[in-house]
């Protein structure tokens, strides 16, 4: 691949000097692997790559992006579902792996400091020991980013009590798109001014790079009972998650999964899931006394709604077996259908019902399978859209019924995305849920942060706004040669 | 507040006529003060100009309480108070226990980020907040979050709005998540000797695998600090807990307490110099203990925020306090800023307020570095 016009031999030495000749990668070969991400369906070789090891190295690579007016992309661990880390043309890919250093662990306030690169799971390793642990636990956590869960706000199973990816980051230190170095947030909180840390996390790398994020881990409570219970249907299984919130109960988790992801997740690691229309896992922690009421309320609770059988977990490697199945559930779906999409999308969880009726219906007109595993109290769905890609239009149809499935979610009020964010594959579909003076009100906010545009900026939007005011001589913006954006 | 004397006050009967008002004020240079409940109005900086006072009171209806997917929406004009009633219909509640809520507004309480000590648990407005509509100084509705409790569509304005003291635009309506009412309730409170015991059983409290939903300590003149716990749930799960504190109190005394010291927070706020400070947890007693001389009322919670009742040297304790890594805004009393050192990030801040109100229509001056 030619170099792109922007990336001159001066301007890849200059790249050079700042990172150290070993951390750019402009060989084709090596590009190659930062060409997409968890979401392969877009592809874009970048110009180059480049991967700092240091606060000051981001921020010298920063300004001469801007200087150049070079657009960028910041990368975690490139596990993204959204296409967020997806490069974008003439431009460079700024990898945070390497800083993947644990800063600073302060126990008794339950703070910690990390870098970008440090895997999740590590944070909860690291302070395993003294019964803490980091609440935000995508079923990627083994692999993926700090600085990715902050970029996508992520979820996880567990984000129906302990909340989101933003309810834990304190403070974070970012390098904006012109280089300067600022502090969002404090390790105290409510540190006066605008909640700027609160607009950072989940902006999709739109606003710059966080080089250094402070953490809020929690204790690990006295007990925790996950059980499992099994339905006739997703309809039955329903009903039970609305008896167990009518109940005022908020289990740590509750999560469901249809015969199809049941099968699934048999075929490939074997939780040895009751084989039935729909599986309740229900996670209840909290003081050992009160969590043992709570059980056995949640016990009467599923059978009244049908359920018959109900596991709970006797030991910790029975609990993580019971966990393996859901954790493992996008990728075992590969073991009954060739290809498939992951969707991801969010509706008030009483539509439940309704939507998978709907969903099953479009599903049996397009003559394709859909597997679905939700995370149902918080009413977040990931239907697993199963097609061959060698079957002629099937691939189509997959992506038509996938993107439908969204538009159900919108009108029942719902959200395009719970955890997976917009990035790429969803920014028109942004433009069905909100109006156009609200995604207006979004960018001038954008505009503050980048008013140059450089930072990942063909994501999430589905028209960038380039901002009113630009310092010094015009010079075309590359979205706008290439009549992807239009200034305003 | 001399400089609410020569306002006009308009009320808005909804979003189109706060949309009207607002761009009809900045098409005329007019400052625009918004006003929920006026609980808070001597909170931050006079405002450097004030011509209109706009007023959400005729903004009070809650909206749709869609009990079973545990989420409210709610115009910013209605009493928190109002909405708690609602909610408890259905034997749920905003867990968020806010100061004066007979006359605190939802807009209000948003603006102004207040919080009180079950924040320890439920997290503070920036999390209960799912949505917001935003009418900006030229009159954009903006909608931003949603009406699901998961959501990551577009940039998360909903905390943008929280505490940006009505300086960006002018709340008309939010949806919140919700939280079951709990089924029991119970509050202890632990005599402890002086700040460095309080500080102690603070972070034994806080390390300990409680469930506890709120925990204060409360320092008054020349009295021992008394530290409350609140622990919420199941008779059993509760009783289980007050053994657990018990032991972990030592030789303190234990005793049930009645659930109004939990108000002690807003009598601290209602005196005539009144501070809100934010420190680490493992800080809370050196803090306090550099004003033992001055004897000041103060409530902290585990959290580290805390109210400090203080006639002299809330500056000097500004200092000590931002040199610890914490802030201390002066909510009422004299001085020159309300609000400390907002750090490096001002630059941004004041990018982001000229983006949404160039003019400085909204609140001019009232918040950080003269926003």
């Amino acid at each position: 691949m030619p170099v792109p016009p922007s990336l001159t031999p001066e301007i890849l030495r200059e790249f050079r000097s700042i990172v150290g000749e070993r951390a750019l990668l402009s060989a084709p070969d090596e590009l190659r692997t930062y060409e997409c991400d968890g979401l392969t369906n877009f592809r874009v070789i970048p110009g180059a790559v480049l991967l700092p090891a240091s606060t000051e190295e981001v921020q010298g690579i920063a300004r001469l992006c801007h200087r150049e007016r070079i657009p960028f992309v910041a990368r975690g661990a490139g596990t993204g579902l959204s296409g967020g880390a997806l490069p974008v043309v003439n431009g460079i890919v700024i990898s945070l792996a390497r800083m993947n250093r644990i800063l600073e662990v302060d126990l008794p306030n339950q703070r910690v400091v990390v870098e970008p690169g440090v895997i999740n799971v590590d944070v909860t390793n690291r302070v395993a020991h003294a019964g803490y642990f980091y609440a935000p636990d995508p079923s990627s956590q083994t692999v993926c980013s700090i600085g990715g869960n902050v970029a996508e706000n992520s979820g996880g199973a567990h984000c129906l009590k302990y909340g989101f990816t933003t309810t834990h980051v304190l403070a974070l230190e970012v390098v904006l798109p012109d280089g300067t170095l600022v502090h969002l947030g404090k390790k105290t909180l409510d540190a006066p001014g605008y909640d700027l840390a609160g607009v950072f996390v989940g902006s999709e790398g739109t606003l710059g790079i966080a080089t250094k994020i402070t953490l809020r881990v929690v204790k690990r409570p006295e007990c925790i009972q996950t059980l499992l219970a099994a339905f006739p249907s997703t309809n039955e299984a329903g009903a039970a998650v609305s008896g167990i919130i009518a109940a005022g109960m908020l289990p740590a988790a509750i999560e469901m999964m249809d015969n199809l992801a049941i099968q699934a997740a048999e075929a490939a690691v074997h939780p040895h899931y009751p084989d039935c229309g729909g599986l309740l896992l229900v996670e209840l922690d909290g003081p050992e006394a009160e969590v043992r009421t709570l059980a056995a309320h949640l016990d009467e609770i599923c059978r009244s709604h049908g359920a018959w059988e109900i596991r709970v977990a006797q030991t910790e490697t029975e609990r993580a077996l019971f966990w393996k199945g859901r954790k493992a559930a996008f990728a075992s779906v590969g073991r009954i259908s060739p290809n498939y999409i992951v969707q991801d999308g969010v509706i008030p969880r009483t539509a439940l019902p309704e939507i998978l009726r709907e969903i099953e219906s479009l599903g049996a007109a397009s003559g394709l399978r859909v597997a679905n595993v939700f995370h149902a109290g918080d009413g977040n769905l990931h239907p697993l859209v199963m097609y061959d890609r060698r079957i002629a239009g099937q691939e189509q149809a997959a992506e038509a019924l996938s993107l439908r499935i969204l538009e159900l979610c919108i009108e029942k009020g719902g959200s395009i995305t719970g955890e997976h964010g917009v990035g790429e594959d969803k920014k028109y579909m942004l433009a069905k849920m909100f109006s156009e003076p609200d995604l207006d009100t979004m960018q001038r906010v954008r505009c503050a942060f980048d008013p140059l545009l450089l930072s990942n900026p063909t994501k999430i939007f589905p028209r960038p706004r380039m901002c009113g005011e630009q310092p010094g001589e015009y010079v075309p913006h590359p979205l706008e040669t290439a009549g992807v954006a239009e200034r305003f | 507040m001399d400089w609410l004397r020569d306002a006009r006050v308009v009320e808005p009967a909804n979003e189109d006529e706060v949309s009207a008002a607002l761009r009809s004020a900045d098409q005329d240079g007019l400052a625009v003060i918004p006003r929920g409940g006026g609980t808070k109005l001597d909170w931050g900086n006079p405002p450097s100009r004030a011509d209109v006072i706009l007023s959400t009171a005729k903004l009070h209806r809650v909206l749709e309480h869609a009990w079973a997917d545990l989420t409210v929406t709610v115009e910013a004009g209605c009493t928190v108070a109002d909405l708690q009633r609602t909610l408890a219909q259905h034997g749920q509640r905003l867990a968020i226990d806010v100061l004066w809520p007979e006359r605190a507004t939802i807009g209000g309480i948003l603006s102004t980020n207040d919080s009180g000590a079950l924040r320890l648990a439920y997290g503070s407005l920036r999390d209960l907040v799912i949505g917001i509509t935003l009418v900006l100084a030229d009159g954009t509705i903006a909608r931003s979050g949603g009406k699901v409790v998961k959501n990551v569509a577009g940039y998360d304005l909903p905390k943008l709005a929280t505490g940006a003291m009505g300086t960006l635009g002018v709340i008309t309506q939010a949806t919140f998540r919700l939280h079951p009412l709990p089924r029991n309730a119970r509050t202890l409170t632990i005599a402890a000797g002086n700040p460095e015991i309080a500080q102690t059983l603070l972070l034994t409290m806080e390390a300990a695998t409680l469930a506890h939903t709120a925990l204060q300590v409360r320092f008054g003149a020349n009295a021992e600090p008394q530290m409350d716990i609140l622990l919420e749930g199941t008779e059993a799960g509760i009783a289980s807990q007050e053994e657990r504190v018990r032991e972990l109190a030592g030789a303190a005394v234990v005793t049930e307490a009645a659930a109004d010291v939990w108000k002690a927070r807003e009598k601290v706020a209602e005196s005539s110099a009144v501070a809100k400070i934010s420190v680490l947890p493992s800080h809370i007693a050196k803090t306090i203990e550099r004003q033992a001389k001055a004897c000041p009322t103060a409530v902290v919670q585990a959290t580290g925020i805390g109210w400090v009742a203080l006639d002299a040297g809330l500056m000097d304790l500004r200092a000590q306090v931002e040199s610890d890594g914490g802030s201390l805004v002066i909510l009422r009393g004299r001085c020159t800023d309300a609000w400390g050192d907002p750090g490096d990030a001002l630059p941004l801040m004041r990018a982001v307020k000229h983006q949404l109100d160039p003019k400085g229509t909204l609140n001019p001056g009232r918040f950080v570095g003269g926003i």
